[in-house]
């Protein structure tokens, strides 16, 4: 068997259904392998948009997504994918064609050293120099990507190695002895974090994305009931639990809600679960949480005390440790902690002015359409975080959204890969004008593979929350943040694809086609929708102050 | 938040790491280190007695805090079998150094060879005008050496950085 056939049989065994990518010189040989070998290929328009779908897909099915892309350009066009997917602790294999194996090191035509540039935005990566190292190297990467905390591994191979001759063989076992990923939380850990929840008086909960990562849903929600404790949802942990719970406190940190920023500015007990304290969520690392005592579980040891010093770390699977917190917790009498929360929560809700078409409107209209069963991707800036703020997410791989590493153009590729994983859901990205400038090709890729995806693009012709930014702290002066000029015509360029253009500039307007959008089966669809030019995203905790600083609006 | 003079204590450390003994795994280490802001004082590798492990030990300086993101981070590489800070424990810990000083005149020569034959160095090469020393101890120890040849003039020194082993007490 030849060294590509030998990969392909292995990434079958691997369960893989779809490859996210484009072909080149370099994989050649591989991509002939896969022409009739029963995995789909998704040919997108742009690498980087490959390895957004292969995201996209494995967030949203919970499996590991696989992208593809030849040597050189093709290669670093995945980096940015490849970061955002490593930022988020998302499992996908990225496999690169490489410069047959007597070339490398001499800047061969299409020659990139993609390891080294990939080392520290990959969980792990490999370099193929062996033909009968295949099926080691492709189990191995599969294990790695998805077990302990979940990350991109990059396969590079070189294309004479894909050529050459060898024996297939399938390791059973994997067996790293440098890599063996803790599961289970210390069982004394566990006991002494009980201790300190029971004689907590305002406790908070903080689930982040482990939550999602690890199926922990359920048992949070267990927890949750049992002991009476309110949970905040990071932008990555929406969708844990549904955030119109009594219990939620949506989001916290720099656009979360006032009521989730003063709980744990107010709490005595923090309780983190999958969530790794980015300073998105802290806001003022001195300042945050100020009376109290942390409990941070984490899958990832290195996440632990890292950002904040915390009191009981326990190391660990979320699902797990829930379990066995769920075990011994009981209800704990904070009645008055619950009634100031509810009183916070009545007196600060979300809001927003109705006058003219509101990016929020339109959030909360999609919402209620759809009732929290749609997948939910979005972009980066205000789009992303008016999501987040409005939409009601209901259940875990609903929100599909570059979080750490904040990727524009993240979105629309990713909705192409998470509709794929999810053909009967409605799959839907959440736009801005900028950001879906930025992959914007792929309507190629959608329209012709029918992926019929919906896209709201949030178009204010700015690169809204830049914007923001210059308009609260640099006086107002727009540097480089207007998108008017040479602004395209979204509906006809979506026409021009084959795909169905709307566009919308009133409540009424927008009331109108949004059945018609969420209700075509076939195609895909862009809508246009005009909102008010300088809406900003509120509440807003400015860069370096402390959650309690949080602003309302434009004084 | 608790600012503790303790906590923030910035000290010498000899990390002892053993890795799989394959291509790219010392770029792993030192891309981890400079990727983070942590500054490397010294970095030795070379294979053990099992030739598909190798092991670095790693001289760092960094505060309680900053230890610990390093040692946790250095566990997270897949190629890394174990992380031990040896300062923490009882050890033995040896650097090498080759010296060339310039020794002009007989009465230099002799001096220097004095000095050597104290510090049980040894003279390794000989030219017209200089004499190459080979010593090995402790950091300080090899500090002291240099301290007293700097008056001699000293033309270049190697060193290998610091190797460490712990101490066996069964």
């Amino acid at each position: 068997m030849k060294g590509a056939q030998i990969f392909v049989e292995c990434l079958k065994r691997e369960g893989v259904e779809v490859i996210f990518g484009y072909p080149g010189g370099a994989v050649l040989p591989l991509c002939d392998i896969l022409y009739d070998s029963g995995i789909r290929f998704i040919l997108t328009r742009h690498e980087q948009a490959a390895a957004h779908a292969a995201d996209g897909f494995a967030r949203s099915s919970g499996k590991v997504g696989v992208c593809l892309a030849t040597s050189g350009p093709g290669a670093t066009n995945l980096v940015t994918g490849i970061a955002t997917a490593y930022m988020d602790s998302v499992p996908i294999i990225a496999i690169t064609g490489q410069v047959a194996t007597h070339l490398i090191g001499n800047d061969a035509f299409q020659e990139v050293d993609i390891t080294g540039i990939t080392r520290p935005i990959t969980k792990h990566n490999y370099l193929i120099k062996d033909v009968n190292e295949i099926p080691r190297v492709v189990r191995e990467a599969f294990y790695i990507t998805k077990t302990g905390r979940p990350g991109p591994v990059l396969i590079d191979f070189p294309v004479d190695i894909q050529r050459k001759e060898g024996e297939f063989y399938w390791p059973e076992k994997i067996e790293i002895r440098s890599y063996k990923p803790k599961y289970e939380g210390h069982p004394l850990q566990i006991k002494r974090a009980w201790e300190l929840i029971k004689s907590s008086k305002r406790p908070v909960l903080i689930a982040g994305g482990g939550i999602i990562i690890s199926n922990a849903s359920e048992e949070l929600k267990k927890f949750v009931e049992k002991t009476n404790i309110p949970v905040a949802f990071t932008l990555l942990g929406l969708g844990s639990l549904d955030v119109e719970w009594e219990y939620s406190l949506g989001m916290p940190g720099m656009h979360g809600t006032k009521y989730a920023n003063y709980a744990i500015s107010e709490c005595d007990l923090l309780i983190s679960v999958g969530c790794r304290f980015d300073d998105r969520v802290t806001g003022k690392i001195d300042e945050f949480a100020p009376h109290a005592k942390i409990i941070h579980v984490d899958i990832d040891p290195s996440a632990i005390s890292k950002n904040v010093k915390v009191d009981i770390p326990i190391v660990g699977d979320a699902r797990n440790v829930l379990k066995k917190l769920n075990e011994i917790c009981e209800r704990i009498e904070i009645d008055d902690w619950l009634k100031k929360i509810k009183e916070w929560k009545e007196v600060y809700p979300l809001k927003y002015e109705r006058n003219g078409l509101k990016p929020q409107y339109i959030i909360e209209k999609i919402s209620e359409y759809t009732k929290g069963n749609a997948i939910i991707c979005t972009e980066v800036g205000q789009n992303q975080m008016w999501t987040a703020q409005y939409y009601k997410f209901k259940k875990p791989r609903t929100l599909i959204t570059s979080g750490g590493l904040g990727t524009m153009g993240f979105g629309f590729p990713a909705s192409i890969g998470a509709k794929i994983a999810n053909p009967d859901k409605i799959v839907i990205d959440i736009a801005g004008d900028g950001s879906i400038q930025m992959n914007i090709q792929e309507l190629a890729t959608a329209v012709y593979n029918k992926i019929p995806v919906k896209v709201f693009i949030l178009n204010n012709c700015y690169l809204g929350m830049v914007r923001q930014w210059q308009q609260l702290f640099y006086n107002r002066r727009y540097a480089f943040t207007c998108l008017e000029g040479g602004q395209p015509d979204f509906v006809k360029l979506a026409e021009s694809y084959g795909a169905i253009g709307y566009r919308v500039s009133t409540e009424e307007e927008f009331d109108k086609i949004l059945p018609k959008v969420l209700e075509e089966k076939g195609k895909v669809v862009f809508v246009d929708c005009r909102i008010d030019q300088e809406e900003n995203v509120f509440p807003m905790v400015p860069a370096g102050a402390s959650l309690k600083q949080i602003l309302d609006g434009l004084a | 938040m608790n600012k503790n003079n303790n906590e923030n204590q910035v000290e010498s450390h000899i990390i002892s790491v053993t890795v799989e003994n394959r291509f790219g795994v010392l770029a792993r280490i030192s891309g981890l280190f400079s990727a983070r802001g942590y500054n490397i004082d010294s970095l030795c590798v070379a294979e053990t007695e099992d030739p598909t492990v190798s092991r670095m030990t790693i001289v760092v300086k960094g505060d309680e805090k900053i230890l610990e993101q390093i040692y946790k981070q250095l566990n997270k590489l897949i190629d890394v079998i174990k992380v031990q800070d040896l300062t923490k424990e009882e050890h033995i810990e040896r650097e090498l150094a080759l010296i060339k000083v310039n020794t002009p005149s007989f009465n230099d020569r002799q001096e220097v060879m004095q000095l050597v034959s104290i510090f049980r160095g040894k003279i390794v090469d000989v030219g017209k005008k200089t004499l190459t020393i080979e010593i090995s101890g402790s950091g300080s120890k090899i500090r002291a050496m240099l301290d007293l040849l700097k008056g001699f003039g000293i033309k270049e020194v190697i060193r290998t950085g610091k190797i460490a082993i712990t101490r066996e007490f069964k």
